[in-house]
């Protein structure tokens, strides 16, 4: 196999790192629940790369392994999270998080 | 076979109890009446009386020396050394109290069918009655003190249950909590010198103490003030249950059930397991002079005291209650004096004739419409004839004429008082002094009631329901008497089923005392396995002595007799004379003003100190402490809430923070 020509793996973790924290920052700073939820896959693909990008460094098949799973999860949890986030729209007229105070009533 | 005493009366007590408190206690549900609950009890106790029966001519059949049946049921408490088991012993002293118990117990049974004919819930008596019963036989047949105990705190539940019957009136109420009361002050000197005897013997069980007792080398190990502890401590007890001073005062009170209950407690049953005690331990208490001693001078003094307290009574049942004390008190002197056996023999012809004498005045009450007051009664011999033939008899034995029962067995008594090595001539006199002044209060009653003149108004008798609701027959006033097969109006003569008990009772009472004859006495052969016979050598006196005491005692129940009688045939004279010493019956009629003292001196600092305790203590620390706590959690709450913004960005940011500093322990150990 050929290492010459590919990425060097600290740039590969880097990016992943960037792109987790943007996720994260979007998270954390979003007030929009879409906006949210499309963070938190940002998140979750972020990680799946790191997971492929170190399967590949390591020649371990269990970081790949990592990835279906994930996905899989993720899918299902955006299925939910998106019906959630209907249903809510529909009872409050809202997806700003500052006018959803539930937990706190 | 022997179970089968004790548990036919739980089987009737459960029986009646369930059927009370599932089927009749509903809202709604057909008042059953006494007649077939009153019967479940009385075929109950009266199996049981056959079986005790059949356990004493079996007892009959054996030597002196083995003279005892034994069941073991199940081993009840094993714990170390001690290892208890649930057995039942029936030996020559016990079966005389079965015998009594459940004899004397099935004719009070009976009569409580007709007595309790218009109580509104016959069931829950007589489930209580037969628990009484059980209770009593428990306390007589167990084979160790533990189970002594459990009957002897058995009694003293039921005798509140019982005498707080018609608990809707406060004052029978009361009686019933001050009966249970004193008789706990009681039960913990009983079970402190039950504590004694197992430090000092290391066993409970009669057979083994009674074994260790004979043992010279043992006894002599035990230092004789911790014996005199003991006994003192178990006598303690006995005043408790057996009402003697300083704890006589809730028997009287107890006169608030039903005069069965009456009957019951205080001439069958409860008031004699103090004697069974004292008799079944006689070896332990011959050891301790002092003790012995204690008891005979008690047992003398509440003789005494209530006998005069009982001349200034009116109440025809206060009467007969401070004439119970009083006989106790002769029991305990007789107990005192080491004549355990004329103790016991006692219990027999006291169990005969005064149970006769409650039930006759039950009738009594029950014929006058719920009156009480001798006073206001007179007359009755022509209106109840039985009552009245049946009471003469209980009269002439309570007064100790011969050949009665109470003749023998009183006689007996003043005679060990006299002489025996126990004994002391002042003694003596006090027993005579109360035997005078028993024949004196009893004749005052009898005459009172069944003698003269009636003072009461005929007329207004039939109508007088109020005072029944008063007196807690609460359904009386709805039936009518009609219903019930009284004569619509006026005294009358009770049912059958209340005088054939009070015929049996009399004859019993006529007969009772041949079992102990002097100087052929059957009674002190039958119980010489148990008690131990005197040495007649030991005595101070002779023969001549003993006939001429007899005769004493006799001539004085007679004049004492005639005087009362020759007194209250002239009752304006006999209220001039009272009003002459006026001052004196009024101390008698309140009792020497000992319940007055007793609030005084015990029952108000008691409450004092409660009140100060829950203002000082409970109010002002304990509350203030639980009360802080709730406060402190309180304002916490209130801190912590302001965290909960409900923001689900400050939420992530706080999870944010904790996966941090989680995963920066975990990585660094920090």
């Amino acid at each position: 196999m050929n290492t010459e020509n590919l990425v060097a793996p600290w740039v590969v973790q880097s990016f992943c790192a960037m792109i987790f924290f943007i996720g994260l920052s979007g998270v954390l700073v979003r007030r929009n629940i879409l906006v949210i939820l499309m963070c938190v896959e940002l998140m979750l693909n972020a990680v799946n790369l790191s997971f492929v990008a170190y399967a590949h460094q390591l020649q371990d098949m269990g970081g790949q392994m990592a990835v279906f799973f994930i996905i899989v999860v993720a899918a299902a949890e955006s299925a939910v999270g998106l019906g959630l986030l209907i249903a809510m729209f529909r009872t409050l007229k809202t997806v700003d998080t500052d006018e959803i105070r539930l937990l706190k009533e | 076979m022997l179970k089968w005493i004790p548990l036919l009366p739980l089987i009737g007590f459960t029986i009646n109890g369930f059927w009370y408190a599932l089927i009749q206690c509903r809202p709604g549900a057909k008042k059953a009446g006494a007649t077939i609950p009153g019967l479940i009890a009385t075929l109950a106790i009266f199996g049981a009386f056959l079986i005790s029966v059949k356990t004493f001519l079996e007892l009959k059949g054996m030597p002196a020396e083995g003279r005892f049946v034994e069941q073991h049921l199940f081993n009840w408490i094993h714990v170390g050394d001690l290892d208890l088991k649930m057995a039942l012993r029936v030996d020559s002293l016990s079966t005389l109290f079965t015998l009594v118990i459940t004899g004397v117990g099935t004719l009070i049974h009976l009569y409580s069918i007709g007595y309790m004919s218009h109580d509104a819930t016959p069931g829950k008596f007589f489930a209580y009655l037969n628990l009484f019963c059980f209770a009593m036989l428990m306390l007589v047949m167990g084979s160790s003190l533990p189970i002594l105990f459990l009957g002897w705190e058995g009694v003293g539940l039921c005798s509140y249950l019982l005498i707080g019957y018609w608990y809707e009136d406060l004052e029978k109420a009361k009686a019933g909590k001050k009966a249970f009361i004193a008789n706990r002050v009681g039960d913990l000197g009983f079970l402190l010198g039950m504590f004694m005897i197992y430090t000092h013997f290391g066993t409970l069980e009669f057979t083994k103490i009674t074994e260790l007792l004979a043992r010279g080398d043992f006894i002599a190990a035990i230092s004789p003030a911790a014996i005199t502890a003991t006994c003192l401590l178990l006598f303690v007890g006995c005043t408790g249950k057996s009402a003697q001073i300083p704890l006589y005062v809730w028997l009287p009170d107890a006169m608030a059930g039903p005069t069965p209950v009456s009957a019951l407690i205080h001439a069958a049953t409860m008031v004699t397991s103090g004697i069974y005690l004292v008799s079944r331990l006689n070896g332990l208490f011959s050891l301790s002079h002092t003790a012995m001693m204690t008891m005979a001078v008690i047992g003398g003094l509440t003789a005494f005291f209530a006998a005069t307290i009982a001349i200034a009574q009116n109440d025809i049942k206060k009467v007969l209650a401070y004439s119970t004390v009083s006989q106790l008190g002769y029991m305990f002197l007789a107990c005192g004096v080491g004549a355990y056996t004329a103790g016991v023999f006692h219990v027999i012809t006291h169990a005969f004739f005064k149970a006769l004498m409650f039930l006759g005045a039950g009738s009594v009450i029950h014929g006058m419409h719920e009156e009480q007051d001798i006073l206001k009664m007179g007359g009755l011999r022509l209106k109840m004839p039985v009552t009245f033939v049946t009471f003469l008899v209980g009269w002439v034995a309570i007064c100790g004429l011969p050949p009665f029962s109470g003749f023998f067995s009183k006689d007996e008594i003043l005679w060990n008082a006299f002489a025996s090595p126990h004994g002391s001539k002042l003694l003596w006199v006090v027993g005579a002094v109360t035997a005078a002044m028993t024949a004196f209060y009893m004749t005052r009653m009898f005459y009172l009631t069944f003698m003269g003149k009636p003072r009461f108004d005929e007329s207004k008798m039939g109508g007088a329901h109020d005072s029944h609701a008063a007196h807690g027959h609460d359904d009386h006033a709805g039936h009518g008497h009609a219903d019930h097969g009284h004569a619509p109006q006026g005294v009358h003569e009770s049912p059958a089923t209340m005088t054939i008990p009070l015929v049996v009772l009399a004859i019993l009472s006529i007969v009772g005392g041949f079992i102990g004859i002097p100087h052929m006495s059957w009674l002190e052969e039958w119980l010489e396995p148990v008690i131990p016979a005197h040495d007649p050598a030991t005595f101070t006196a002779g023969h001549t002595t003993e006939y001429l005491l007899m005769g004493v005692s006799t001539l004085i129940a007679i004049l004492s007799i005639a005087y009362a009688w020759k007194t209250y045939t002239n009752l304006k004279e006999a209220s001039a004379r009272k009003a002459r010493h006026a001052k004196l019956h009024e101390t008698l009629e309140h009792k020497w003003y000992v319940d007055e003292a007793y609030e005084s001196a015990v029952i108000q600092p008691i409450y004092e100190m409660s009140v100060k305790l829950w203002k000082n203590v409970d109010v002002a620390v304990i509350d203030r402490v639980v009360l802080g706590f709730g406060r402190v959690s309180e304002w916490t709450g209130q801190a912590a809430r302001t965290a909960q913004t409900g923001s689900i960005q400050v939420y992530a940011v706080m999870i944010l923070i904790g996966l941090a500093l989680s995963l920066g322990y975990l990585v660094r150990g920090f």
